[in-house]
């Protein structure tokens, strides 16, 4: 492997965090020095009480930015992901019970 | 290694991490709403987990070094420059190209957050990211040159560039020497991703 030809993105989680955010830009309802202002914000405050790493940190201060803008502006409520994560942590719960597809299960009904 | 932050192992099987259910959650909440389509975010992830990464900064940096009227262009216009290769997008609307010399050498690092010429590299590493190279980028560029393994002569300059959301940088880094003769093609390959952050340099022709 040549230096830099590592995978984009560690996790699978990385990849969607980071794309909500971009689908949001493109989307022309999140301007991108906006954006990189708040990020910069969050992660000078993450980085008060630790060293960021660049890795799992940087994706969750990526992610609480992301989730405090829409909260401000008002296209989502605040404790609706806290509700949904119930939801879909049940959902996850029960599919494991079921023998097969289990990724598939979650989330379809 | 399990942790309290890696979250719970069910005797059923690993439950989704705490951040991994908050991504999906959030996903979820987009997708209900009609904001956010989860074809959408597969052509994003696809675009820059396949289609979009270091390569196409080699190419460039390549055709400067083969072509000095192309050279001349980059610098002047970088993002005109590249958009005449084909390397346009987001991140990738104001590029400066900066040129290692003999008397000089560039960095790059946002010390902001992790702004970065997407187009033409990509997503960036875990450490462009990391607290310590943001911070220690800036205040002591030749002791992190030297932890990249990048010793520069005690008479070359180090300029540091701290990248914005309005301006991204590339490294052209100095062509090596026993590169000449190769073609584009052939000079691509020994350009690396850290030579046009400026950590790295490019690798040597073997023969």
């Amino acid at each position: 492997m040549t230096p830099g030809s590592e995978p984009a993105f560690d996790s699978p989680w990385h990849a969607r965090a980071f794309a909500l955010a971009v689908a949001e830009n493109e989307a022309d309802r999140l301007s991108w020095p906006d954006w990189t202002a708040r990020l910069g914000a969050t992660l000078r405050n993450c980085g008060l009480s630790q060293s960021l790493n660049g890795g799992d940190d940087y994706f969750l201060a990526w992610l609480d930015t992301l989730e405090s803008m829409l909260v401000e502006e008002g296209r989502i409520e605040r404790g609706e992901i806290e509700q949904v994560m119930a939801e879909l942590a049940e959902a996850h719960e029960f599919a494991l019970h079921e023998p097969r597809n289990v990724q598939h299960s979650v989330g379809s009904d | 290694m399990e942790s309290s932050e890696n979250g719970p192992v069910s005797a059923h099987g690993h439950l989704p991490t705490d951040p991994e259910l908050r991504v999906k959650a959030l996903e979820e909440i987009l997708v209900r709403k009609g904001l956010v389509e989860p074809a959408a975010l597969d052509a994003i992830i696809d675009m820059y987990q396949n289609r979009v990464g270091p390569r196409n900064g080699a190419r460039v940096v390549a055709r400067a070094w083969s072509d000095q009227d192309f050279r001349t262009a980059l610098l002047a216009d970088a993002t005109g420059a590249i958009a005449g290769m084909g390397y346009a997008g987001r991140q990738g609307e104001h590029i400066t190209a900066v040129e290692n010399t003999p008397d000089m050498h560039n960095i790059v690092v946002c010390t902001l957050c992790s702004c970065y010429p997407w187009p033409l590299l990509g997503i960036p590493p875990g450490w462009y990211k990391s607290d310590e190279y943001r911070a220690r980028a800036v205040r002591e560029p030749r002791k992190v040159l030297a932890d990249f393994g990048v010793t520069l002569p005690e008479d070359k300059a180090v300029r540091v560039w701290d990248s914005t959301a309005e301006m991204r940088y590339i490294v052209i880094p100095e062509r090596p020497p026993g590169s000449m003769g190769l073609d584009e093609e052939a000079l691509a390959e020994l350009v690396t991703r850290d030579s046009m952050i400026g950590t790295g340099l490019p690798m040597e022709p073997q023969f």
